[in-house]
């Protein structure tokens, strides 16, 4: 096990030795909200933060291991590819934006936009999500097994959302979709992946009615 | 025409505005279309070099040097961009551009010593290939961008906004939606793919600053980070650019190009290069961080004096991407009834949009796109260029200077009242510029 301590060494530093030499089992300590930190990784390293983090932690991740044990700022895990990031806080806006791949955990509550842009990532919330969460969310899957704020799923493409709780409005395009028992099983496992305790039956599944692909000018009202 | 009694036009319903009216009417949705502004505005063809005389003192055209190499990224990139030129080929995305296209320009590029740059849509294999030194575009919508593109980029540019569209986002029709491209983008095939007009990870020039932190922990703080901006309140944006960290400012005044955008956003929106220009050039001296955070501009260049002018304003190099595409064949009297199945004309095409470019540059259809074997387009490209640097190098000469960064605005007169008080160059004949 490596330890590194942030409050005796620099980010700067810090990433670049995950980046030169990443290998086995990391302790990070004193993460203080700094910026970045374990951004940029492309190895299979297992990484443990002791604490709370700043903005963009673990962004574009590959590979990697990544676990907070606070709360993380805007842009955690943005952009990933691969790996996992698991926060066991709550997470500021735009975590996972853009993300392709990979799983994003949070254990506690989401900010606003949870998922924007989200083109293939998985990110499982145990807690409620902010307004316009999966906003333009093109491919993959975003559970929230507490509430969403409004215009969820706004503008959204080909991506899934699976709710518990209660939604205040749907965004442009977003609707309700049937639950079917294989989208029960493909949920169930994703919570058995992220560790995350949910009853699947409780969840509702939500999706692009499609109506905004081509532009007709007589759904202007919903752009 | 009745000569006893001639027909008279409206002035404020002219027939172009006629016939938009009609076809709003008859369509109910904004013209969207390619290219950029049509309209006519103060360029840099309102100013003049004065040349050496007397009291300034020429270079022999073929005997003495004169430099046109630049370097990009000096502020905190470890590993700053070397161009041979000062002519860089501006971002523009494969999806909107065929392949060959993007091909082509990295050809001419890599030969000529200069950068091109990726678009939206992500980074091809054949540009990176093709391309000695490319910059690798990060917009809003994210589409195709991934870790491994950017490290192995040459220089980051995130995108804030455009000439053609400050403030707005994009559209890729979806007839230019092949598999090819949906796959880059993780979209389906053939839907309108709308690009978003905010980054969605970060507001504001605060944010940037870490966004830009956290590109450079991801980069090792190797390569150069630009951020493009549309000329609009230029001053601040300037500013709020080198307070975020960029390395490199991109300036694209209304008259750069878009494949596909409202025509009243193309019209209407932003202001031109020529202002813009000065603009920035101000703010950083204000700063103290001109030549110390690079200034590229671009929209409207399209001449050797075009870039001899924008330099000797204080740019440190200019972009092209219309331009560059003419040099390619765009709009040219080839192929002329694929442009009258269009509805258009060499000369007027801006249907970039449509998919359906007759000379193979705007387009996926593999057909059209055999029209411009990625070789043949390089060479095209590359004598343009090469045209373009002849230019500056002998305008530089004869203003006696060695470097063509050594140009200067004291070489420049304006011709007209609107350019000398938008560039700050005094009129023609006068020790005037309005407004000072």
């Amino acid at each position: 096990m490596t330890r590194f301590d942030l409050a005796r060494d620099s980010v700067r530093s810090l990433n670049q030795r995950l980046h030169e030499s990443p290998a086995g089992h990391w302790v990070v300590s004193h993460p203080d909200g700094r910026h970045c930190i374990a951004a940029g990784l492309d190895a299979a390293v297992d990484i443990h933060i002791e604490g709370h983090v700043g903005y963009y932690c673990a962004g574009m991740n590959q590979q990697a291991d990544i676990t907070i044990t606070g709360s993380a700022g805007p842009g955690v895990a943005e952009n990933m590819m691969s790996g996992s990031v698991r926060v066991k806080g709550n997470v500021s806006q735009c975590a996972g934006a853009s993300a392709h791949g990979g799983l994003l955990i949070v254990e506690g509550d989401a900010s606003a936009r949870c998922g924007i842009s989200l083109k293939g990532s998985d990110i499982v919330v145990a807690g409620s999500v902010g307004h316009m969460s999966a906003f333009m969310a093109q491919t993959g899957r975003l559970v929230i097994c507490g509430d969403a704020g409004n215009f969820l799923g706004d503008s959204i493409y080909e991506a899934v959302i699976y709710l518990a709780g209660k939604i205040g409005e749907l965004g442009a395009d977003c609707v309700e979709k049937k639950m079917t028992a294989q989208h029960r099983q493909c949920l169930a496992d994703l919570l058995s992946a992220s560790g995350v305790e949910a009853d699947p039956d409780r969840f509702r599944r939500y999706g692009s009615a499609r109506k905004l692909y081509h532009f007709n000018s007589d759904h202007a009202g919903d752009y | 025409m009745n000569k006893q009694n001639p027909l008279r036009p409206s002035a404020t319903f002219p027939l172009d505005v006629l016939a938009e009216i009609h076809r709003s009417a008859e369509q109910g949705v904004y013209e969207i279309r390619g290219f950029g502004a049509k309209r006519s505005l103060p360029n840099f063809d309102d100013l003049l070099f004065l040349g050496a005389s007397m009291s300034r003192y020429p270079l022999e055209g073929y005997r003495e040097k004169c430099a046109t190499n630049v370097t990009l990224g000096t502020r905190f990139a470890k590993k700053p961009i070397e161009l041979k030129i000062p002519i860089t080929i501006a971002g523009m995305s494969f999806g909107a551009l065929g392949a060959n296209a993007k091909e082509a320009l990295g050809r001419a590029a890599t030969a000529m010593g200069t950068s091109t740059t990726t678009g939206d849509g992500g980074m091809t294999e054949e540009e990176r290939q093709s391309s000695k030194t490319l910059v690798y575009q990060i917009l809003p919508s994210r589409y195709g961008l991934n870790p491994d593109d950017v490290r192995r980029a040459d220089a980051l540019e995130i995108v804030v906004g455009q000439g053609a569209k400050p403030g707005g986002g994009g559209m890729l029709l979806g007839h230019k939606i092949t598999q090819r491209v949906a796959q880059m983008r993780d979209l389906p095939e053939g839907i309108d793919q709308r690009s978003a007009c905010r980054h969605p990870d970060w507001t504001g020039p605060d944010d940037l600053q870490i966004k830009i932190q956290e590109l450079r922990e991801i980069t090792d703080w190797q390569i150069p980070i630009y951020i493009k901006i549309g000329a609009t309140r230029v001053g601040y944006d300037v500013a709020l650019s080198v307070k975020a960290g960029a390395d490199v400012i991109v300036l694209d005044g209304m008259q750069g190009g878009t494949a596909a955008t409202q025509n009243v956003f193309i019209e209407q929106v932003g202001i031109p290069t020529l202002p813009a220009l000065r603009m920035a050039v101000d703010a950083l001296k204000e700063l103290g961080m001109h030549r110390k955070v690079q200034l590229i501009v671009s929209g409207g260049i399209r001449t050797g004096s075009d870039v001899a002018k924008a330099l000797a304003m204080g740019a440190d190099a200019v972009s092209i991407g219309s331009a560059a595409m003419v040099a390619l064949g765009c709009n040219k009297p080839v192929y002329l009834e694929d442009y009258q199945a269009l509805g258009t004309e060499p000369g007027y095409c801006h249907h970039c949009h449509t998919g359906r470019c007759p000379v193979g540059i705007t387009t996926q259809d593999p057909d059209l796109e055999a029209r411009l074997p990625p070789k043949a387009g390089a060479r095209l490209l590359r004598n343009y260029l090469t045209t373009l640097t002849l230019e500056v190098q002998t305008l530089a000469r004869a203003c006696g200077k060695s470097h063509v960064l050594n140009l200067e605005p004291e070489d420049m007169v304006a011709l007209t009242i609107e350019a000398a008080a938008m560039a700050r160059i005094p009129l023609a004949g006068t020790d005037w510029i309005p407004g000072t």
